[in-house]
């Protein structure tokens, strides 16, 4: 199974296991991971699963979509490379990611 | 005797149960006053979740009342808007349009959203959290002990009005006009209240653009300030707004930020009554009033529903909603949607995903204000916690007449040490 890496605020590193087509909001929710609210539950409705993804990784995430990059114009703490984490499916070209949390979702 | 006993509820589930659906009218803002709404909205989530209601006063409309249904419609702005041309976000049609961002469509209402989205910040609710609590503690020493008072009054309406007033830089003395407006932007006329006519709201309403008018001279030629007016008056997308819209958007953040918390403050002391085993685990874990806070505003979900208008012919649940159509989004009904929520009539304070609920909204419009409305309510409890065993309910509440508020007038109690 692919894996991923969560950096926390504080600098605390979490790496989970997820399963393929699975998306990055309900592998963290699943394994227990901090730091992530998603309050709409995967809808792209919240914008409390937000995450800054490694430049390392970003380009492999896909383009968000028009909803998603409202939903994040919105956020406080957000960053160029900021993605909602339940917009981006894992898969084994995945394998290895790392983002980070924000401070709070909001 | 029980202060929650409804004399009414009887009546109102069988007559739920036994009428036709096409007499069903959601939006009677009698079944809020008398909290007789459950049945209703229930038996509409069974059969009909796309209901449509010819009402003689706000003229015909569909209602949605499944959660599922209600999430998808709120992400669906290229059909579905807010917009205060079309009407707005609630079912009365306003006759003089008040624009304002939660009643705009993009691009505009993202760029106003950006101007005010900072003041709540995470940086910003950190700092204003110790004054929170202050002021949070000022007012719960100074209550009456064992003796009986309006918990709405003296508690609820005083915290909210002060929080806005902080907001707003607004003259400290003079800040019982805010809650004044905003009780006056969303009275019912038919209610018997001050507001007997939307010629009398017109007239209070621009008392309150008079007043914000002389605060913006002031802050408009100063440094940008942290405060909303300066925020608005200094902001690319705003700074160059027509009053009306300026009255709009100061309408938006006074009710936005007042009626909403205010009634789950009030809410959390009825349904901790209502179910003193979760009183009682409250007290012996004080953790909990994290998740409690979300529970209270699920529970409570203050605003009963958005109002959406279609841009263009929509189906769904086999029948079309024409473009022009109007639809209200049944906040209230989604959140005891039992496909989305287990148990949704049990109020329970420590579930698992708390959050998951309608009473934010989600989308684009999605409240604004949601992080600051829980620290408040966090803070609250928290601070009730450590000075009174119990806020007992020692009289029936009053409820608001309203579709859309979901609220409270009065409510009796007594705080125990
Ligand atoms: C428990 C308290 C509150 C509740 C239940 C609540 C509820 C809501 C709802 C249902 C919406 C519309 C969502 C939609 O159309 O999809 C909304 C929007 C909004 N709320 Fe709140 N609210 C609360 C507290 C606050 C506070 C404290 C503020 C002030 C800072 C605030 C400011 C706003 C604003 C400015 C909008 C418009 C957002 C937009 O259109 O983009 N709210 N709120
Ligand atoms: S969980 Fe709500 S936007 Fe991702």
């Amino acid at each position: 199974m692919p894996r991923a890496t969560f950096i926390d605020h504080a600098g605390e590193s979490r790496t989970v296991e997820g399963a393929e087509g699975e998306n990055l909001m309900r592998v963290a929710v699943l394994n227990d991971v901090p730091g992530i609210d998603a309050d709409c539950g995967g809808e792209c409705a919240c914008a409390t699963c937000h995450v800054f993804v490694d430049d390392a990784w970003l380009d492999k995430c896909g383009e968000p979509t028009e909803l998603e990059t409202s939903m994040l114009s919105f956020a406080a703490t957000a960053q160029p490379n900021s993605r909602l984490a339940c917009q981006i499916i894992l898969t084994s070209a995945l394998d290895g990611i790392v983002v980070e949390t924000p401070v709070a979702q909001h | 005797m029980d202060p929650f006993h409804n004399p009414f509820i009887a009546e109102h589930a069988e007559r739920a149960r036994t009428i036709p659906l096409e007499e069903f009218s959601p939006a009677n803002p009698k079944y809020m006053e008398m909290d007789v709404w459950r049945p209703y909205f229930s038996r509409l989530r069974e059969e009909a979740p796309l209901h449509y209601c010819e009402d003689r006063i706000i003229g015909p409309y569909w209602s949605l009342t499944r959660y599922k249904d209600i999430m998808a419609t709120e992400v669906n702005t290229k059909v579905f808007s807010s917009s205060s041309t079309f009407g707005g976000i609630t079912l009365m049609d306003q006759r003089e349009e008040l624009p304002m961002f939660i009643a705009m469509d993009q691009p505009k209402h993202d760029e106003q959203r950006k101007v005010v989205q900072p003041i709540v910040s995470p940086q910003n609710l950190e700092n204003m959290e110790k004054l929170i609590r202050q002021r949070t503690q000022r007012v719960l020493d100074a209550l009456p002990r064992n003796e009986t008072f309006n918990w709405v009054e003296k508690v609820s309406i005083d915290l909210t009005n002060m929080m806005l007033a902080t907001l707003f830089d607004f003259p400290f003395d003079d800040r019982a006009l805010l809650t004044y407006w905003s009780d006056s932007a969303t009275a019912n006329t038919l209610g018997g209240g001050h507001v007997d006519s939307e010629e009398t709201r017109e007239r209070i309403l621009a008392e309150c653009l008079a007043y914000f008018t002389r605060l913006w001279n002031e802050r408009v030629n100063a440094e940008p300030g942290s405060d909303l007016v300066s925020m608005l008056a200094h902001g690319p997308a705003t700074r160059n707004m027509s009053p009306r819209e300026y009255l709009g958007n100061l309408v938006l953040l006074i009710v936005g930020g007042n009626d909403t918390t205010r009634n789950s403050m009030t809410g959390g002391v009825c349904f901790l009554n209502q179910n003193p085993d979760e009183y009682a685990r409250l007290r012996a874990n004080p953790a909990l009033v994290e998740p409690m806070v979300s529970e209270i505003i699920r529970y409570q979900t203050p605003l009963a529903y958005m109002r959406r208008t279609a841009l263009e012919d929509f189906e769904m649940h086999g029948q079309t909603i024409r473009k022009g159509d109007k639809l209200a989004m049944w906040y209230v009904s989604g959140n005891r949607d039992s496909a989305a929520i287990d148990n949704p009539d049990q109020f329970i304070i420590d579930r698992a995903r708390p959050r998951q609920h309608l009473s934010f909204g989600f989308g684009i419009h999605r409240c604004v204000g949601n992080r600051l409305a829980e620290l408040q309510l966090r803070i609250l409890w928290e601070e009730i916690l450590q000075r009174f065993s119990k806020v007992e309910v020692v009289g029936p509440p009053k409820r608001v007449f309203s579709a859309f508020i979901r609220g409270y007038t009065e409510l009796p109690v007594r705080v125990i040490p």
